[in-house]
């Protein structure tokens, strides 16, 4: 689920951070940029593992900051293809079951991937696995909205979120109703992209909520 | 930025456990200060979901006899990790994760599997006795309040 990435970056310390150990400094300046982030064709990076080599810092001119080049090593969130994970179910919707592992969101299992068969409820909004026990006929089993599920990760996509040129942007309809004094957003909601997805699939035996396969 | 390995090395939630956890307490590195707010919200919201999981009742001679014992089983190195990270303890759950058991394992190895993972590798149900102990005393005392 985790992996260890080698990464090379050159590392700016504004003066006012000279005081601190250049280690620290350092640690903290590559926490800052990459921890909580997405980076593309990587994956959700977590927290620095360590530094490698410290390379000789450079001062250009105009710039009182030093640029340090470091090798180091970081912790990212990147699960491989066929893994098995376990999360919580955060919402279900016509097109599947969204779920969460705690510190990432973006985990889609379409609903053509669920157990077969599945129906969707729409009253209570929840997917259902209609199971044919042996015995007692037809069961269905809900899957709640944050329940352990676990299932096997079968793609990921990442999505280039590096801001594109003016002319990529579709130009955003007036707000005609928008109420004066309230901020609007930059961005329009729609276009915003997760920059790393995961899809998954539970129509295997062993996998869905936890607790279909416990109680056996 | 320069990506010299995109894959490193595969860690074991044991392991990033422990990482998070010194980053936490200040141990090796420095606590995020208030200018890190995505390291601390990573790592709270990380720590917090795998303390969750069974490898937070892992220890690390556990961890290194468990992949001595297993090294007989002829297991792919993420086979093994997620057996530990997964710590199943049903033969359905093995299945999932060894690819083509059926041909790979006999049910006398999985079974021998099973075996090892539930004496190396400690997992949720001491906790929960514990609760359930917790839970008694809870209402001992609110008897003897009564």
């Amino acid at each position: 689920m985790f992996v260890l990435v080698q990464m090379k970056d050159t590392v700016r310390i504004a003066p006012h951070l000279f005081h601190l150990d250049t280690m620290d400094a350092i640690r903290e300046a590559l926490n800052k940029k990459f921890a909580n982030k997405v980076v593309y064709k990587v994956g959700l990076c977590i927290a620095l593992w360590d530094v490698e080599k410290v390379e000789d810092s450079f001062i250009f001119p105009g710039d009182g900051a030093t640029h340090t080049i470091v090798h180091f090593r970081f912790v990212v969130f990147r699960p491989f293809v066929d893994e098995i994970l376990i999360g919580r179910i955060k919402s279900c919707s016509k097109d599947g079951v969204h779920i969460t592992m705690g510190f990432f969101d973006d985990i889609i299992i379409p609903s053509d991937s669920l157990q077969h068969p599945s129906k969707f409820n729409e009253q209570e909004q929840l997917w259902s696995w209609e199971y044919e026990a042996p015995e007692e006929g037809k069961v269905d089993l809900p899957m709640e909205i944050g329940g352990d599920i676990r299932f096997r990760v079968v793609d990921e996509t990442f999505v280039d979120t590096t801001p594109s040129s003016p002319e990529d942007i579709k130009p955003m309809a007036p707000p005609a109703t928008a109420v004066s004094g309230t901020s609007l957003p930059i961005t329009d909601p729609a276009t915003k992209k997760a920059p790393y997805t995961l899809s998954g699939s539970i129509s295997e035996m062993g996998l869905g909520m936890v607790s279909w396969w416990n109680a056996g | 930025m320069e990506v010299k390995s995109e894959n490193y090395a595969m860690l074991s939630n044991f392991e990033v456990l422990g990482l998070l956890r010194d980053i936490q307490a200040g141990r090796g590195q420095k606590k995020p200060n208030k200018y890190q707010s995505n390291l601390a919200t990573i790592t709270y919201e990380t720590i917090k979901c795998l303390e969750n999981w069974p490898c937070s009742h892992h220890s690390a001679e556990g961890i290194t006899q468990v992949m001595k014992a297993l090294s007989k089983f002829k297991l792919t190195p993420a086979e093994k990790l997620q057996l530990i990270n997964l710590r199943p303890s049903t033969a359905v759950e093995i299945q999932l994760v060894v690819e083509e058991s059926e041909e790979r394992l006999t049910e006398s190895q999985i079974e021998e599997l099973l075996d090892l993972i539930a004496t190396y590798l400690p997992g949720n149900e001491a906790e929960k006795e514990d609760e359930g102990e917790v839970m008694d005393e809870e209402n001992d005392i609110e008897e003897d309040q009564g």
